[in-house]
């Protein structure tokens, strides 16, 4: 049972998430490339972190204690960004110069073009273990940050992401919590018709992570598990957040076609009808 | 010649690091299953709690540096050549290079000198892959004296660097006044200049030697700095000697040789003879065997010498 408070605080939240859609799909729009599939799935994900999870501060972006966000799967920038200028770490109206020359919002997150990025990224896998770095940095230091890593369904397939998971068991990082994006499409198509990453949950917890499984779209649910996470002690947490590729524009959900295709101009005007607004 | 003291450099290597951890509280290091032979389990035990040997994983040995070293910390990372800058290759590109993380990687067993490992891991082609980087400092000691100065000199930077060891004991050649991007002048001479690193510094002295019995006087460059790396002193080289002859245990392809063809023929063109391995990979043997096997002896150096002094007309 939520309160009347907590839900409003997910209405928020979800007004949030709503500008963060629609700004993914003017982006990748008017930049001619990106990836809004892979966008729309994360967003309600990077909201809550954006939102309500990370302690950050725009002013001060390199805030020692602070929580850092590091977006392994980096193609799903345009979602960071929107969130990132919605929370005030740069202006709105600078998003729609994404992937063009001489712009900070670089197809993928690039730390030394955009005060807040924690880590550039972009080649999948080296996210999680990035991450453990930071989290065995915070850790030696006595620093009280949190260390948070968004991982894609195909990264799984990376013997990499492995090897970092891997570390990041073995050093019982209960301040690391690794966050995959399960919307069950990679580039060429579905996971499981290509390389299968199920049972997902049970190689998580095999390789010692307290972990989760919830509806990516949820936020209450998202909320809640941040606070378990917060809570567990001795192990690192991976939430797997089940996902819809495309989340919120009816012709892009489970295309995988729309994991790097732009939309076209009558896409992106029905999309965002459908997301209640326009061009 | 007396024979001269013998080191070696992944001794001075581990050495160094214990010093380093002992004024540095932050500096943190890293090892890949291979501590014992690179070293670093000398700074494991004095300061276990700041080191992290991560098992058979090196591309995330990489990026768990980066992500040490984001945090404003310096981070050393060691493993065999081949490892650190093949298999890990792309982790150092987009993790290190592309974050610019202070991190500095020492690379333990780079050339043929491996030996009887074979050709599997004796890496020829890091100093190639590792200059390619942007922001990346290369360093290939010649000596105990420069692993220790080299080892140091990296952390007075914020950025990050490769250095490259050899697993054979080397002579003492240099007094360890190593700077990065500046060419050590070993002999001086202006009939020809022998640019070398790594294990092939001593062998560019003993040509240098051979030749100065006959009357020729050979200028010998230690270019240990090969990133950035001394211009000025290249040349000045090709100015005043008018032939430069390169030594390196690596492809001709992409190491020293191609770095000072490429410059001088665009500042000032001289004739040049690259002494490296040619485009094959190593295989089993004795180490220094394997040296002359592959081209490098002293012998085939003095040959490809005379023929750059016959085509300077020098020598008839």
């Amino acid at each position: 049972m939520e309160s009347a408070v907590g839900r409003s605080r997910i209405e928020e939240l979800a007004g949030r998430a709503l500008e963060v859609r629609r700004d993914v799909i003017r982006m990748t729009y008017t930049a001619g490339s990106g990836h809004p599939g892979g966008s729309l799935s994360v967003t309600d994900l990077v909201t809550a972190l954006m939102f309500a999870e990370l302690r950050i501060d725009p002013a001060n972006p390199n805030w020692p204690d602070r929580d850092r966000l590091v977006l392994s799967k980096g193609h799903a920038a345009p979602a960071l960004y929107s969130a990132m200028a919605l929370r005030g770490f740069l202006p709105r109206d600078e998003l729609l110069s994404l992937r063009r020359i001489g712009s900070r919002l670089q197809g993928h997150v690039d730390r030394n073009k955009l005060p807040g990025i924690e880590a550039s990224t972009g080649c999948l896998g080296q996210g999680v273990g990035m991450a453990v770095g930071m989290a065995l940095d915070g850790r030696l230091a006595g620093r009280s940050g949190r260390v948070y890593t968004i991982i894609g369904d195909g990264e799984c397939q990376a013997g990499l992401t492995w090897e970092a998971l891997m570390a990041g068991g073995h050093y019982r990082l209960d301040n690391l919590v690794v966050i995959l994006d399960r919307n069950r499409f990679e580039t060429d198509g579905a996971t499981e018709d290509i390389m299968g990453i199920e049972p997902i949950t049970d190689k998580f917890r095999a390789f010692r992570y307290e972990t989760l499984d919830i509806d990516g779209h949820d936020l209450g649910a998202i909320l809640a598990a941040f606070d378990h996470a917060r809570a567990t002690r001795g192990r690192p947490t991976a939430i797997v957040a089940r996902t819809v590729k495309g989340k919120g524009v009816s012709f892009m959900e489970n295309q995988f076609a729309y994991h790097g295709k732009p939309p076209t101009k009558t896409e992106a005007e029905r999309a965002l009808i459908e997301l209640g607004t326009t061009l | 010649m007396a024979a001269a003291r013998t080191e070696s450099l992944r001794d001075a290597y581990g050495q160094t690091l214990v010093e380093i951890g002992r004024s540095d509280p932050g500096v943190v290091v890293l090892d890949a299953d291979l501590s014992g032979s690179t070293r670093t389990a000398l700074f494991g035990k004095q300061f276990p709690d700041r080191f992290f040997n991560v098992g058979v994983m090196e591309p995330t040995m990489m990026t768990m540096a980066a992500g040490l070293a984001l945090g404003g910390r310096t981070v050393y990372a060691s493993t065999f050549a081949i490892f650190a800058a093949g298999q890990a290759y792309n982790a150092v590109r987009q993790s290190i290079c592309y974050n610019h993380a202070n991190v500095k990687i020492v690379a333990t067993h780079g050339g043929l000198l491996v030996g009887g490992d074979g050709g599997t891991h004796q890496m020829l082609e890091d100093v190639g892959l590792m200059r390619g980087l942007p922001g990346m400092s290369v360093i290939v000691p010649a000596d105990g004296p420069t692993t220790r100065a080299a080892t140091r000199a990296v952390a007075e930077f914020d950025g990050p660097a490769y250095i490259r060891l050899t697993r054979e004991n080397l002579p003492t050649v240099t007094d360890g006044t190593f700077a990065l991007g500046r060419a050590g002048e070993l002999r001086g001479g202006s009939d020809l200049t022998l640019i070398a690193v790594g294990a092939l510094v001593a062998r560019a002295l003993e040509v240098a030697e051979e030749l100065h019995k006959v009357g020729v006087e050979a200028r010998v460059l230690d270019f240990a700095s090969i990133k950035p790396f001394d211009e000025k002193a290249l040349l000045r080289a090709a100015r005043d000697t008018g032939a430069i002859l390169t030594l390196e245990e690596h492809t001709v392809l992409t190491g020293l040789g191609a770095l000072v063809a490429s410059t001088t023929s665009e500042t000032y063109p001289v004739p040049i003879r690259r002494l490296g391995v040619p485009d094959v990979f190593g295989e089993s043997g004795e180490p220094w065997a394997l040296l002359d096997r592959f081209g490098l002896s002293k012998e085939r150096a003095l040959e490809e010498a005379w023929e750059l002094l016959r085509m300077r007309g020098k020598v008839q």
